[in-house]
């Protein structure tokens, strides 16, 4: 039908149907302004009945709801893939926060191995000091000891050094030879011994 | 062609059919119908067969002019009035495509016809007062007695109220109706001063710029038409369904 439109179109002179009467005569008769040349109301009327009719039922059945099917689908994914981030990022809190806990642990548990170290070193050293310090203590002893051995010593050669200076100063004043014993002690008695 | 603005709005018959005595012809008008119904359907059915979660571009319009009109009627009519979303969709799309199409050159354009317009505004009244007084039953005439109007002044008022109501299809046809015969009218005039300016010669060809240039600028203002009207058609659906679901002011 539609095909044979522009034939039948072009046949249809343009000023045609002015002058045309009989079959076309009611169509746009004379000078009658088009919109309102009631003659074509009944075939307009009808023929938008027709295609309005069709359309809002190919609206309302086919498109409207596939159209609202879309969208609504759309909103659904993206409100499930909301959820679904949502979700991750819990996990991925959840994750941090037992990382944070264990690392926390590890400081923890890090410091108390430190600690024992300290004081196991500082233990260390204090019975290291206090070994060192008994055995300077132990040569300081024995070091005081051999002094006064030793001045004990000299104390009684002070006396054999006086016996013979004493025997000299006497043979060189008297003249005469004293014996040792009356020298020692004559000095014995000197010093007060 | 013929030079006469008015000659687009003629109504030629294609198969001429006669019933009964009334002329039922199938004319161009009928064919623009079917081709608005055809263009804007199968736009639709076509860009949205894939059902892309991502939309492609053309599905893009398709949801766009969906949602456009879903929230011209929310916003008009309230959630309740997504009811009538399929019939305020098919008014706004075949208007906005008939619209369009008549912007061809050549084409006719079935929304420059008043009595188009004025079926479409009374499908959009006859839904108002069948809903109303079906939903709300004589309630719906509440529609006419607003309230906290002193008693005086309320036959006043009703009268007033009652006109408006009766206007609105009149209006609401006759808004479209002329929009569309003025653009088209006005648009073959100023370029059928390019056509005889043209023919004057010289001089005739170096001033018909004028009319060309004016030309252009209001086949750019009439694509602006062809949306605003058919987007002020649905938004005043919109408003009176609105009257329909909530009678009481």
């Amino acid at each position: 039908m539609f095909v044979v439109t522009p034939a039948y179109a072009e046949s249809n002179p343009t000023e045609g149907t002015h002058s045309e009467t009989g079959a076309h005569g009611g169509e746009a008769a004379g000078g009658v302004f088009p919109p309102f040349d009631s003659s074509t109301f009944a075939s307009q009327l009808l023929w938008l009945a027709i295609t309005f009719g069709l359309f809002y039922l190919l609206m309302s059945k086919v498109i409207v709801p596939r159209i609202g099917g879309i969208l609504e689908h759309r909103r659904d994914r993206i409100a499930q893939d909301l959820d679904e981030a949502n979700r991750l990022k819990e996990e991925a809190d959840n994750a941090i926060a037992a990382y944070e806990q264990e690392l926390a642990d590890a400081r923890k548990k890090a410091s108390a191995i430190a600690e024992t170290a300290r004081e196991k070193a500082k233990a260390a050293a204090e019975a290291e000091r206090a070994s060192t310090e008994a055995e300077l203590g132990a040569r300081m002893a024995d070091a005081e000891k051999s002094i006064a051995a030793i001045k004990v010593k000299a104390l009684a050669d002070v006396d054999t050094i006086a016996e013979d200076a004493a025997t000299d100063v006497v043979k060189h004043l008297l003249g005469g030879a004293v014996t040792k014993a009356e020298v020692a002690a004559a000095i014995r008695a000197a010093s007060g011994k | 062609m013929s030079n006469d603005p008015i000659h687009q709005f003629q109504i030629s018959k294609l198969v001429p059919i006669e019933i009964g005595g009334l002329d039922l012809s199938f004319t161009n008008s009928s064919l623009f119908m079917v081709g608005t119904v055809a263009a804007a359907a199968g736009f639709l059915f076509l860009t949205t067969a894939n059902r892309g979660l991502v939309p492609s571009r053309l599905q893009s319009i398709s949801e766009m002019s969906y949602e456009f009109v879903a929230s011209m009627l929310r916003d008009g009519a309230g959630s309740q009035g997504m009811r009538f979303f399929p019939m305020v969709f098919s008014l706004f799309m075949f208007v906005l495509v008939a619209n369009l199409l008549g912007m061809f050159p050549y084409f006719f354009t079935v929304t420059s016809h008043l009595i188009v317009t004025f079926a479409l505004a009374m499908l959009v009244i006859g839904t108002v007062v069948v809903y109303g007084f079906w939903k709300h039953g004589l309630h719906f005439l509440h529609l006419f007695v607003p309230s906290g109007v002193p008693g005086v002044l309320m036959p006043l008022v009703v009268m007033i109220e009652v006109i408006s109501f009766l206007s609105r299809p009149i209006s609401l046809s006759v808004r479209l109706f002329a929009n569309m015969l003025a653009g088209h009218i006005t648009l073959k005039v100023f370029a059928g001063f390019v056509a005889s300016l043209g023919s004057l010669g010289a001089l005739g060809i170096g001033t018909a710029i004028l009319p060309l240039i004016m030309t252009v600028a209001l086949t750019g203002l009439e694509f602006l038409v062809a949306f605003l009207q058919a987007y002020v058609f649905a938004v005043l659906t919109c408003m009176y369904l609105n009257d329909a679901l909530h009678p009481g002011h």
